[in-house]
């Protein structure tokens, strides 16, 4: 109900789908329905930290199918009477109001969710460059008026912050222009690439500057793409970068 | 089923498959953007206040910074102010 929440600004509104995939972490005060001890609460917490499933409540905005979600950990905070403080790291897309109802229904004496604080969205955290809507209004003010850039950084971040927890592969500049225009990566442009890429997996495709070009489906492991030598690695599904920003490199065919 | 690791706790190592070299002459290091692309290719890391919906707040936000467009990553519930507004995922 509050906390961190990525504003992507224009272009890098592209690389919502890879923050909408990424991990949540919130901190949630849950309120129990009746008395119960803080180790059954610590026990039961315990038992949700794993792959659970979950129906979307009545009122939601997808479809109301049985799902998975997966629960990295729940960490007990603090109990007052029939207040519990746990911090919870899931998958996005996880319902925590849900997950409160679920933990109440285990312990017997029913629970709801009474605050909820968002502290993660994928690599956004509360302790670096989280800014309030008075900061933005104040900052960027200042910004236009004394026209200092530095300012301009305290509250806005590159976009590929946002790409800080996908597996990159960085590309030669003149595979760049190539990608833009839609194609896909093949074998001789990659130049080095991350540790933990499989088949099917979301990559993002970098230059050595540090831009992200687009977002892409690997075709093989990291391992396989080391050894390849031609043939496509990812296939592109988002492109980030304009066309024209690198050279084109590629030779078409005069008709 | 087995615990997963949430994915900011997956370390990764970069393997270089060839030596390349990229010229200064096009594009240029996100931070060193000038002002205008950088906002057109910036994200707020912003703290949502409670009450309002996540739209309402990029709304607010887009006027502010004047830019046409801006989208958030994940729904931030609102708190129930009246009957009848969706439950959002979380």
């Amino acid at each position: 109900m509050t906390g961190v929440l990525p504003v992507t600004l224009e272009e890098s509104r592209k690389v919502v789908q890879a923050l909408l995939l990424s991990g949540k972490e919130y901190v949630c005060v849950m309120k129990l329905h009746g008395g119960a001890s803080e180790n059954r609460v610590k026990e039961v917490l315990k038992e949700f930290e794993d792959t659970i499933y979950q129906r979307p409540p009545l009122r939601s905005s997808v479809k109301r199918q049985l799902r998975t979600r997966k629960i990295y950990y729940i960490d007990f905070l603090e109990m007052d009477g029939r207040n519990v403080l746990f911090k919870v790291g899931c998958e996005g897309g996880t319902y925590i109001r849900k997950l409160c109802y679920d933990i109440g229904e285990v312990l017997g004496c029913g629970a709801h969710m009474q605050e909820l604080r968002r502290t993660r969205a994928g690599p956004f955290i509360e302790e670096e460059g989280l800014v309030t809507m008075h900061d933005v209004a104040y900052w960027f003010m200042q910004w236009k008026e004394s026209g200092d850039d530095a300012v301009l950084r305290k509250i806005i971040q590159p976009m590929e912050k946002a790409l800080t927890l996908v597996p990159k592969i960085y590309v030669r500049d003149t595979a760049v222009d190539a990608i833009c225009h839609g194609a896909n990566l093949t074998a001789p442009g990659v130049l080095s690439l991350e540790t933990g890429i499989t088949a099917g997996s979301m990559v993002a495709i970098f230059t050595l500057k540090g831009e992200a070009v687009a977002l892409a489906e690997a075709q093989a492991s990291t391992e396989e793409i080391l050894g390849m030598e031609h043939g496509v690695v990812a296939r592109v599904k988002r492109v980030l970068m304009p066309r024209g920003t690198y050279p084109k490199c590629w030779k078409s065919r005069e008709i | 089923m087995p615990r997963s690791v949430a994915p900011w706790m997956v370390e990764r190592k970069l393997l270089v498959k060839a030596e390349g070299e990229t010229d200064p002459k096009y594009g240029c290091e996100p931070e060193q953007r000038p002002p205008k692309d950088y906002i057109r290719f910036g994200v707020i890391n912003l703290d949502k206040p409670a009450g309002p919906t996540s739209h309402e707040v990029a709304a607010w936000v887009k006027r502010m910074v004047g830019v046409e467009n801006v989208g958030h990553g994940g729904t931030l519930e609102a708190l129930r102010r009246f009957k009848g507004l969706r439950e959002i995922p979380t």
